[in-house]
C-alpha cells in the first residue's frame, strides 16, 4: 500500500539517493518467544486487520494451520517439539517477515518502487508496481514473500506499516493476550530484550538471548529466544542469515559489468567501421571473377 | 527472384525464414530481458506493454525461441566442426580485424570464427533455456529448491550479457563484411564475396 506519511528510504531498482532530510526512528517489533503460548490471536488480528482469509485447509498433525506462510497469511505460529538438556520442550515461534535493515527481497526486485523501505525501518511492498516476476522469493533470505495465484503479485507481512503511519502499534501487538509481542522504538525495544534476556538467565537460560542478525544488517522484527545458540530449533529460523552471495553476484556487479560489455561491444563495432572501413570485395578478385564467367560462355 | 543468374545460392528460402524466426525472439527476448535486469532499461518494458505483461512475455518466447534454435541447429551443426584450419584462422583473426585478410586460411562455407560462435550460442541457449524454466516462477520455480533458483538466475543473466554480446559481434560482422546481409535477406551472395571470404565453398559451388 503506498503510504505518503511515511519517508521512503530505499526502493526497489531505484539507482538515486532517497528522500534524506527528516529524520525518523528506527522502530522494531520484539517477539518473545519465551511468553508465547501458541494462541494465534496475533494470525486473526493480522487477518482482520489486513482482510485476508486464507482457505481452510487440513490438519497435518501438528498445530501449524495454515501450515505455511501464503499470500493471505502473513503470519502463522510455527510448532516445533524438541528435545534440548532441559527435557522435551514445545517452541513456538511466530513467523512472518522480519522486516530486514539490508533486505535481501528489495535487493532482488526489479521493478521500481514494487518494494520499499520506510525511514522507520519497515520493509513493504507496493502491490501496484509489482511485476509478478517472484525475484523477491529468490532474494529473501527467510522465505517470506509469498506470490498469489489469483492476482501474481507478492505480498508479506506490512509491519503494519498503516497503523504504524498513524501512531498506532501493529494489530498483532495490540491483541497479543500474554504481552509477549511489543512494539516501539529499535532502542527501546533492544533495552527490553536485554532485560528479560536477564530474567531468563536467572532461571536457567543460560542460552537466552536476543534475535538482532547482524548478517542482515539487523532486523526490525526481533526474536527473544530462550536458545540463542540454537535459532534452528525454532522450526529452522536461520543461524547467521544474510543476503546469499549468489544474489549479491546477481544483483551487485554483474550488472554495471553487463552493461559495459554490451556498450562496448556495439561502439566497438562503431569504431572498428569508422577506423578501419568496411570489408568490402577487393577489386583484384572481382576481375578474377569475371574472367572465369567470361571462360564458362 | 534471381538477381544475377551467376550469383550462388548460400541459404534456401526456409533456412533463411528459421533464421528470422530466431532473430526475432532473440531481439524481443533481449529488450524484454535487459528492461527487468538493469533498473535504467526498465523503460523498455512499455515496449511490451508494461512491466507485468514484459514478465508474462519474455518466458513464452524464449520457448518459441528455442523451438527454432533447435531447428536451426540441426540444420546446421554439420557445417560447423571445427578443422585445423579453421583454428588457424582463428589464431590470425587479429590480422583480419586490422584490415588485412591477404594471409587467412582457405575457409569453406563458415570461417573459425563463425564456427566457434555457433557453438557458444547453441551453449548459450541450453543454458539461458534450462536457468529460464528454473526461474519461470509462474510454473516451474516451485520444483527447485531456493539455491538452484538463485543460481539459474544469476546464470541466466550472465549467459544472456555474453550472448548479446555475442550476437552484437555476428551482427556486426554481417555489416562489416559487405555483401553478407543480403545471404540472409536473398539467400545469395556474388561469385566475388564467396571467393574472397569462402573460396573452400566457392570451388566446391562452382568447380573452379
Ligand atoms: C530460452 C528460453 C528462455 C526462457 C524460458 C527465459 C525465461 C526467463 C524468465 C522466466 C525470466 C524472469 C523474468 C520473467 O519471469 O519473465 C527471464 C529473465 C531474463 N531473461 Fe530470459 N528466458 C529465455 C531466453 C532468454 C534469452 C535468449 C535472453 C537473451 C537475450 C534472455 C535474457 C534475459 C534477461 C536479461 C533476463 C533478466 C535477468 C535478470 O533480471 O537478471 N532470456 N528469462
Ligand atoms: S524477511 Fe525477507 S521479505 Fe522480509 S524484509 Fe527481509 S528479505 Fe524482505
Ligand atoms: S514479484 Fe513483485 S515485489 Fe517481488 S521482485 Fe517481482 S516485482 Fe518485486
Amino acid at each position: 500500500m503506498a503510504l505518503q506519511s511515511l519517508d521512503i528510504a530505499k526502493r526497489s531498482a531505484t539507482t538515486t539517493e532517497p528522500p534524506q532530510a527528516r529524520k525518523t526512528p528506527q522502530v522494531a517489533k520484539l517477539i518473545d518467544v519465551s511468553q508465547c503460548i501458541g494462541c494465534k490471536a496475533c494470525q486473526v488480528a493480522c487477518m482482520q486487520w489486513n482482510d485476508l482469509r486464507d482457505e481452510v485447509g487440513n490438519c497435518a498433525g501438528t498445530y501449524d494451520n495454515p501450515r505455511d506462510l501464503t499470500d493471505q497469511s502473513w503470519t502463522v505460529m510455527r510448532y516445533a517439539e524438541v528435545e534440548t538438556d532441559r527435557g522435551l520442550e514445545w517452541l513456538i515461534r511466530k513467523d512472518g517477515c522480519m522486516h530486514c535493515e539490508d533486505p535481501g527481497c528489495l535487493k532482488a526486485c526489479p521493478s521500481p518502487g514494487a518494494i520499499v523501505k520506510y525511514s522507520n525501518g519497515i520493509v513493504d511492498f507496493h502491490q501496484e508496481n509489482c511485476i509478478g516476476c517472484g525475484y523477491c522469493v529468490t532474494g529473501c533470505p527467510f522465505n517470506v514473500p509469498r506470490i498469489s495465484k489469483k492476482d501474481s503479485k507478492a505480498y508479506k507481512c506490512t509491519l503494519c506499516s498503516d497503523r504504524v503511519a498513524v501512531g498506532l502499534e501493529p494489530a498483532c501487538v495490540k491483541v497479543c493476550p500474554t504481552g509477549c509481542i511489543s512494539f516501539g522504538s529499535k532502542e527501546d525495544m533492544q533495552e527490553r530484550a536485554d532485560e528479560r534476556v536477564a530474567e531468563l538467565k536467572e532461571r536457567g537460560f543460560t542460552n537466552a538471548g536476543l534475535y538482532d542478525p547482524a548478517g542482515v544488517g539487523g532486523t526490525h522484527v526481533m526474536y527473544v529466544l530462550h536458545h540463542a545458540d540454537k535459532p534452528g530449533l525454532y522450526s529452522g529460523l536461520p543461524a547467521d542469515p544474510a543476503i546469499s552471495p549468489t544474489v549479491s553476484l546477481w544483483k551487485g556487479v554483474t550488472k554495471p559489468l553487463a552493461m559495459a560489455g554490451i556498450a562496448a561491444a556495439a561502439l566497438g563495432g562503431l569504431f572498428h567501421y569508422v577506423m578501419k572501413g568496411p570489408n568490402d570485395v577487393s577489386k583484384e578478385i572481382e576481375a578474377e571473377v569475371d574472367k572465369e564467367l567470361e571462360g564458362e560462355k | 527472384m534471381i538477381r544475377d543468374p551467376s550469383d550462388l545460392q548460400r541459404y534456401t528460402a526456409s533456412e533463411r525464414a528459421n533464421h528470422w524466426v530466431v532473430g526475432i525472439c532473440f531481439i524481443l527476448l533481449g529488450l524484454s530481458g535487459l528492461a527487468l535486469f538493469h533498473p535504467a532499461l526498465f523503460p523498455l518494458t512499455y515496449l511490451f506493454g508494461g512491466g507485468t505483461w514484459t514478465r508474462i512475455l519474455h518466458p513464452f518466447i524464449g520457448v518459441v525461441m528455442m523451438l527454432f534454435f533447435v531447428v536451426m541447429f540441426f540444420r546446421f551443426q554439420h557445417l560447423n566442426r571445427m578443422t585445423d584450419t579453421d583454428w588457424q584462422w582463428v589464431r590470425r583473426a587479429r590480422e583480419m580485424v586490422n584490415g588485412d585478410d591477404h594471409n587467412m586460411p582457405i575457409q569453406g562455407k563458415y570461417n573459425g570464427g563463425q564456427k566457434l560462435l555457433f557453438w557458444f550460442l547453441a551453449l548459450a541457449m541450453v543454458v539461458l533455456f534450462a536457468s529460464g524454466i528454473v526461474i519461470w516462477r509462474a510454473y516451474f520455480s516451485a520444483y527447485f529448491g531456493i539455491g538452484t533458483i538463485r543460481l539459474a538466475a544469476l546464470l541466466h543473466a550472465g549467459f544472456a550479457t555474453l550472448m548479446i554480446i555475442a550476437i552484437i559481434v555476428h551482427v556486426y560482422a554481417a555489416i562489416w563484411v559487405r555483401g553478407t546481409i543480403r545471404a540472409m535477406l536473398y539467400g545469395t551472395v556474388t561469385r566475388a564475396w564467396a571467393k574472397q571470404h569462402h573460396r573452400a565453398w566457392y570451388r566446391q559451388m562452382t568447380g573452379k
